[in-house]
């Protein structure tokens, strides 16, 4: 069968009768089980999606399928599906499986989508390469000994090898459009609550977004459209309409955009993705849109700002995975202080425990001011002057990642060298504002190039239309 | 050698408060007490990957009510902390709770000591959290049990300022503080003040200083105290146990203390070294909550009469005496119970020794509450009414017709009493008349009579029948002989 690189071209056919969703459940699947070595399922729930086919194809029959009937989607091992396994890539949840289906999911689901399985990330949504999975390592499907990027590198291959049409991730730093970067595909993060995060396995909750990884931006814009909104579940979610994301998608105005000379003038930045992001910058200008270079003093703020809230947040938020009530228990365990540390000990990963460690420092008593209130500080600053921007131009344009896709190992020794990889991805969750990566082009060694376009917050609408018309262009 | 009295003591109180409502402050799993163990619980409670809290708004119009119920400075934007330390009856690994910016602050709870003082308790703030579960350690077998019903209960916090007492007055202080704090939230309808079953806790910080210092002792806090009786034992006992130590030359180690009501003892649960640091932080799962200005006005005209004001009330409206309208406000019922009493009979100061007497006495006997009492307001506004018009002595009242009534709660109190003859009707004092005559005719007779010759019963008998023609009742003319018989000199 060939690969259908969007949702209207498969309608089509289902519609016009050439093509059933049991055919595509069963193409995706020998997919799946050909690129097996990829590593980007932990499970498949093939009898299932074979099932739901059924359902949906019996439906457009009779001509009451949802609006995302003919999409099969893979979810990122840390969304709630009911009666299904829940590990967070992570060793702690062995046989944990969850008792309620994530909002975002359910809204999918009630618009006829086949989940086709759980996707392989880093553990707890924590890392930039898929190397921290406790079930192996993701490879990029352009070239196996490279990375898909991380946390949702499992979700962002299956998407790049079409395992599936749409991958669910999430992204609290970075971890959707990283990789959506890396392996060349669209990735959104939207505004921080503008989709539910009931389900959502928690990593940093002031920073936790529902991602998307589509073939094109229309896939990501109707997926989005049916996901956000308001939920009674989620308290931090806006109760702000939701647009019709997908029929807006024309962009015919000229755009204000900015870029931030730091990035571009970054130490780390490869020649190769600099140039690629010029080239766009240069096209809008020729093209007659304003283009200015802005002066963005907090760029190297945000980072460290990043990692001692979100290591904050997540050594609370992970604090529930203590062995008493369910997933992994150590069995070596004498008494409750024992079970406590042998229970985490052997069922978090490395990077897990030090940023465990590094939250649970930052909020002790002695440094509390002098890391936590001071980068609660500075995140309201990043804010206010990344606001600020947003009122004089639409878009900031910048590259995604300072470099394509890295050799599987390659920062093992250096983990900092790993934490910049998030440098130009943090700033939209530190603020809280939308951000998509696009492909965009592809360095001499094949491995693809992504851009990233931020807007101001819940002007998604805007940013997938911009990023429509980038991609047209 | 000091003596206590060259001491002060610095006492402050944290009391929790279990509040009524629905669900859960975080979930709507139900709010019950439930004996049967994990029965209210979810995925929310069990803190399943995934879950959120959703807070219930039940919830903190309560605590605006205790807020302005003890005259606190309102937080209109007020911010949920996770208070982060790991214990197994705690699903999250951290306490949903407040830190800065609670939802009330200031603020001075009034009330009146066992001797009859005036006294002032100062609050430094009260503040919404959940509770935890219960965890139990059998004394058999490797495990301990956890039961999560409890987890997630809505509780607030009322934080005492450190006060400074006589320490001889410290735990009647303390006693009188913690009765008002029950009395109060019944009143305001958002605890039932079961003490028994964990509904209203107390946690007593307690120190001593030299008497006239300025500088704080080193102070402990005993933990868990859940009734007012071990309140006052425990302040005592900790007080001696400080007194002794400082004595000795000792000093007090800043320790987290457990109070054991059977044994009397205070034992140490932590000490400093084990002190959990709780990192604090904004719970990012929780937008701060803004309390609007019409919220909390809605909330000010749902605010229901205070003890106080009932007090005075009593006072002014119905006569009763300050001891009288105190005794009786002491639970929302019992002046629920006046109140319906007072409406049906104007005789005020009986309703209130009826209340404080028998009926007082009655409760106490069986353990019951007011809304227990088999009679009802209707029935003793009846037997009231009987003895003011005169048909009932206040003896027969009490010793008779109360104790049927009690037994017959559905029998209006006049129809008991005339069935068991125990009002002076028409034909009783007829047959009074004779039977007085016939004593005044056989007055050795009836001396011997009431000596102990019962014999002479049938004699008595005998002439009432003569003289009536045999129409007496003989059930009622023994009765009535009796009586009489018994008032002779």
């Amino acid at each position: 069968m060939k690969e259908y690189s969007s949702l209207k071209a498969i309608q089509q056919e289902l519609q016009g009768g050439s093509l059933t969703c049991s055919q595509l459940v069963e193409h995706y699947l020998e997919n799946i089980d050909k690129k097996v070595d990829l590593n980007a399922f932990l499970e498949t729930y093939s009898n299932e999606a074979r099932q739901q086919a059924q359902v949906v194809d019996q439906k457009i029959a009779e001509n009451r399928a949802g609006k995302l009937a003919g999409m099969v989607i893979g979810i990122k091992d840390v969304l709630c599906y009911q009666n299904h396994p829940l590990q967070c890539s992570s060793k702690i949840l062995d046989g944990f499986e969850s008792q309620f289906t994530a909002t975002a999911v359910q809204r999918l689901l009630n618009e006829d989508v086949i989940i086709i399985g759980r996707q392989n990330c880093d553990e707890f949504a924590m890392g930039s390469s898929n190397e921290n999975s406790a079930f192996g390592v993701v490879r990029n499907a352009t070239n196996p000994a490279h990375v898909p990027g991380g946390s949702s590198g499992g979700s962002a291959v299956a998407v790049q090898a079409d395992m599936c049409l749409v991958s669910l991730g999430s992204d609290t730093g970075g971890s959707v459009r990283q990789p959506a970067a890396f392996c060349g595909v669209v990735g959104l993060k939207p505004s921080y609550g503008r989709i539910s995060r009931y389900g959502l396995a928690a990593y940093a909750s002031s920073f936790d977004c529902i991602g998307i990884f589509g073939k094109n931006i229309a896939d990501v814009a109707l997926v989005l459209e049916v996901m956000a909104g308001a939920d009674e579940f989620d308290t931090t979610v806006s109760k702000k309409s939701v647009p019709e994301y997908s029929k807006a998608l024309s962009f015919d105005r000229k755009a204000k955009v900015a870029y931030l000379k730091e990035t571009l003038e970054s130490e780390g930045l490869h020649p190769e993705v600099k140039q690629a992001t010029q080239a766009t910058l240069d096209f809008l200008k020729t093209e007659g849109h304003t283009v200015e270079s802005v002066d963005f003093p907090l760029l190297d703020y945000i980072l460290p700002t990043y990692y001692i809230l979100t290591t904050a947040e997540a050594s609370s938020n992970l604090s529930r995975y203590d062995g008493v009530r369910y997933g992994f228990r150590s069995t070596s365990a004498e008494d409750l202080q024992q079970m406590y540390t042998q229970t985490r000990t052997e069922g978090f990963g490395a990077e897990v425990k030090r940023r465990i460690l590094l939250g649970t420092y930052v909020l002790s008593a002695s440094y509390y001011d002098a890391y936590y209130t001071q980068a609660q500080k500075v995140r309201r600053l990043i804010k206010d002057a990344t606001d600020k921007l947003f009122e004089q131009y639409d878009f900031i344009v910048l590259p995604t990642t300072p470099n394509t896709a890295f050799e599987i190992g390659a920062h093992n020794d250096n983990l900092v060298e790993m934490y910049l990889e998030d440098l130009f991805t943090v700033q939209a969750n530190v603020v809280g504002v939308p951000a998509i990566s696009i492909p965009n082009g592809r360095a001499t060694n094949g491995l693809p190039i992504g851009l990233q376009v931020m807007a101001a917050t819940y002007q998604e609408d805007d940013l997938l239309s911009f990023s429509q018309y980038l991609l047209e262009s | 050698m000091p003596t206590l009295s060259d001491y002060e003591v610095v006492i402050g109180l944290e009391v929790h408060v279990q509040l009524q409502t629905q669900s859960k402050i975080f979930s709507g799993d139900a709010n019950q007490f439930s004996t049967t163990p994990n029965t209210n619980i979810s995925a929310i409670t069990l803190a399943h990957p995934g879950t959120l809290p959703k807070l219930n708004r039940q919830v903190v119009a309560h605590a605006i009510k205790i807020g302005l119920a003890c005259g606190c400075h309102i937080n209109q934007e007020t911010i949920f902390a996770r208070k982060n330390y790991f214990y197994p009856d705690l699903p999250k690994g951290y306490q949903i709770s407040q830190d800065k910016a609670p939802i009330c602050e200031g603020g001075k709870v009034e009330f009146v000591l066992k001797d009859g003082k005036k006294a002032v308790m100062p609050l430094t703030r009260i503040h919404m959290e959940e509770d935890a579960g219960k965890s139990s350690h059998p004394d058999e077998g490797a495990y301990s049990w956890v039961d999560y019903n409890r987890a997630g209960t809505p509780l607030v916090e009322i934080v005492t300022d450190p006060v400074v007492c006589h320490p001889n007055e410290a735990a009647a202080f303390a006693y009188g503080y913690f009765k008002e704090i029950r009395k109060l939230v019944q009143y305001l309808e958002i605890c039932d003040g079961k003490m028994e079953q964990g509904s209203l806790r107390c946690d007593a910080n307690v120190s001593l200083m030299p008497k006239g210092s300025q500088v704080f002792g080193q102070r402990t806090e005993v933990k868990n105290l859940n009734s007012m009786r071990n309140v006052q034992r425990a302040v005592t006992l900790e007080i001696e146990r400080q007194f002794g130590l400082l004595s000795a030359g000792e000093q007090v180690l800043r320790q987290t203390l457990n109070f054991d009501a059977q044994k009397n003892t205070i034992t140490a649960m932590r000490s400093k070294e084990e002190m959990n640091d709780y990192r604090y932080f904004p719970d990012p799962d929780l937008a701060p909550v803004m309390i609007s200005d019409e919220w909390l006005q809605e909330v000010k005209q749902q605010m229901p009469a205070l003890p106080q004001q009932l007090q005075d009330k009593l006072m002014t409206d119905f006569g009763l005496s300050a001891y009288d309208a105190e005794v009786i406000t002491e639970e929302k019922a019992l002046y629920a119970y006046f109140a319906q009493t007072a409406k049906l009979t104007s005789h005020y100061k009986l309703i209130a020794n009826w209340l404080m007497g028998d009926i007082k006495e009655y409760l106490n006997q069986h353990h019951l509450s007011i809304e227990a009492l088999p009679v009802k307001p209707a029935g003793l506004a009846q037997l009231i009414t009987l003895i003011e018009s005169g048909k009932l002595s206040h003896t027969i009242a009490s010793r008779e017709l109360f104790p049927l009534m009690l037994k017959n709660p559905e029998q209006p109190a006049e129809a008991l009493a005339q069935a068991h003859r125990l009002v002076a009707n028409q034909d009783a004092d007829e047959l009074s008349e004779v039977i007085k005559g016939i004593i005044a005719q056989f007055p050795k007779e009836a001396k011997a009579y009431k000596q102990g010759k019962k014999k002479l019963k049938g004699m008595f008998m005998g002439q009432v029948m003569k003289q009536t023609g045999g129409k007496a009742d003989p059930k009622l003319t023994t009765q009535l002989l009796d009586r009489l018989i018994a008032e002779v000199e």
